[in-house]
């Protein structure tokens, strides 16, 4: 799988961890080590003095970078002072921004997001946006100096992979700075699609963390994000209605074709047609533009 | 005596009652991973040996935790 860039930074995965939701360190640790991740997500909260096991440590023991978020801040206020704490204490500039609007959805807050990500930039952060998947504030944000945008599959933690994939698509077709999938992801297809669908990268936590067993799903979700990308780059071929023959029609030997005439016999042209325009509109791929090598195959096909 | 509230909690602090002193009060002792906001404005750790809290004041300190969707 080949490098990404973010904030000019090559990231060998596309996969990027959050902390939130393990049992223990422990076990976070392991499932860090097989996701294969380069960047683990952190919360800013006040010291317990009771809390044992330094978070940052143990992560930076299993080869990961910590990414400082603003969760829990529900203002652009909250959010900025939150950056300013987390790079006061870890020593780092980058952060995963999040405004949220309210606890039960936990949906970013669009005008918040956009004012604070502003104020970020403009103080020198390197800002990754959690958003909404709404194309035109990806745009915003893009356009406020954020190094990525993250849009939302579906709401945090809800395991119900990517609601509007037709939104996704729009975000990722226009965008000139990375787009990470962030939230939402439930199982190994959900983040497989999200690459499929042209995402740079995928950040996840709860799925992993939370499922029956987080290291084993860590090592799914590496292969995962892999396969996706390499997918994609490889040029799926196009969804048909009907089956395309993959053996030669050429050269078939005459046989008798059944025992008994009693059997009707049915033609193809017997069968109702339909209109391929009918095909429920499943898969945001089937109305992807075509990549090149479905061009290229298609000119093949048609003999020019 | 100066009277704060330090991470939600009233908190009484010996003078000079310095950012220093209630990092260590709200038990980060050696203060590493930890960053502090006084009525929300952060101060920097070069300053915490000089800066006073005054009386009212509310201290967050802060450290990392596990988070992230």
């Amino acid at each position: 799988m080949a490098a990404f860039e973010m904030a000019g930074r090559a990231l060998e995965s596309r996969l990027i961890l959050g902390t939130g939701g393990f049992r223990n360190l422990r076990v976070m640790a392991e499932a860090a080590r097989a996701s294969g991740a380069e960047l683990a997500t952190v919360a800013m909260r006040r010291v317990d003095p009771s809390a044992r096991g330094s978070l940052v440590e143990v992560l930076e023991e299993a080869g990961l970078e910590v990414l400082p978020n603003t969760a829990g801040c529900f203002t652009a206020r909250e959010a900025v002072t939150t950056a300013r704490l987390a790079r006061e204490a870890l020593g780092t500039d980058w952060v995963k921004l999040e405004v949220i609007g309210d606890d039960r959805t936990l949906l970013p807050d669009p005008a918040e997001l956009l004012v604070a990500a502003e104020e970020l930039v403009a103080d020198g952060f390197t800002v990754l946006p959690y958003t909404n998947d709404d194309p035109i504030l990806a745009r915003r944000l893009e356009d406020a100096g954020c190094a990525a945008v993250m849009p939302l599959g579906s709401p945090i933690g809800s395991g119900m992979g990517i609601n509007n994939p037709y939104n996704l698509r729009l975000i990722v077709e226009q965008a000139r700075v990375p787009v990470i999938l962030d939230a939402g992801v439930g199982t190994a297809s959900d983040a497989a699609l999200a690459m499929e669908a042209g995402c740079d990268g995928v950040l996840l936590a709860s799925a992993i963390s939370r499922a029956a067993d987080p290291v084993a799903m860590a090592r799914a979700m590496r292969k995962a994000v892999e396969a996706g990308y390499e997918a994609r780059e490889a040029g799926r071929i196009p969804r048909r209605l009907y089956a395309r023959a993959s053996s030669p029609e050429e050269g078939r030997a005459e046989l008798p074709t059944r025992d008994s005439a009693e059997l009707p016999t049915r033609d193809s042209a017997d069968l109702p047609t339909r209109d391929p325009a009918d095909l429920p509109a499943g898969d945001p791929a089937e109305h992807a533009p075509p990549t090149a090598l479905e061009r290229e195959a298609e000119r093949a096909r048609s003999g020019s | 005596m100066t009277v704060v509230t330090l991470n939600g909690e009233p908190r009484e602090l010996h003078e000079p009652a310095t950012v220093e002193a209630a990092v260590l009060a709200a038990g980060a002792p050696d203060g590493r991973g930890v960053a502090v906001a006084v009525d929300g404005e952060v101060v920097p750790r070069g300053e915490w040996a000089t800066t006073e809290i005054s009386d009212g004041q509310q201290v967050e300190v802060l450290h990392a935790v596990q988070g992230g969707s």
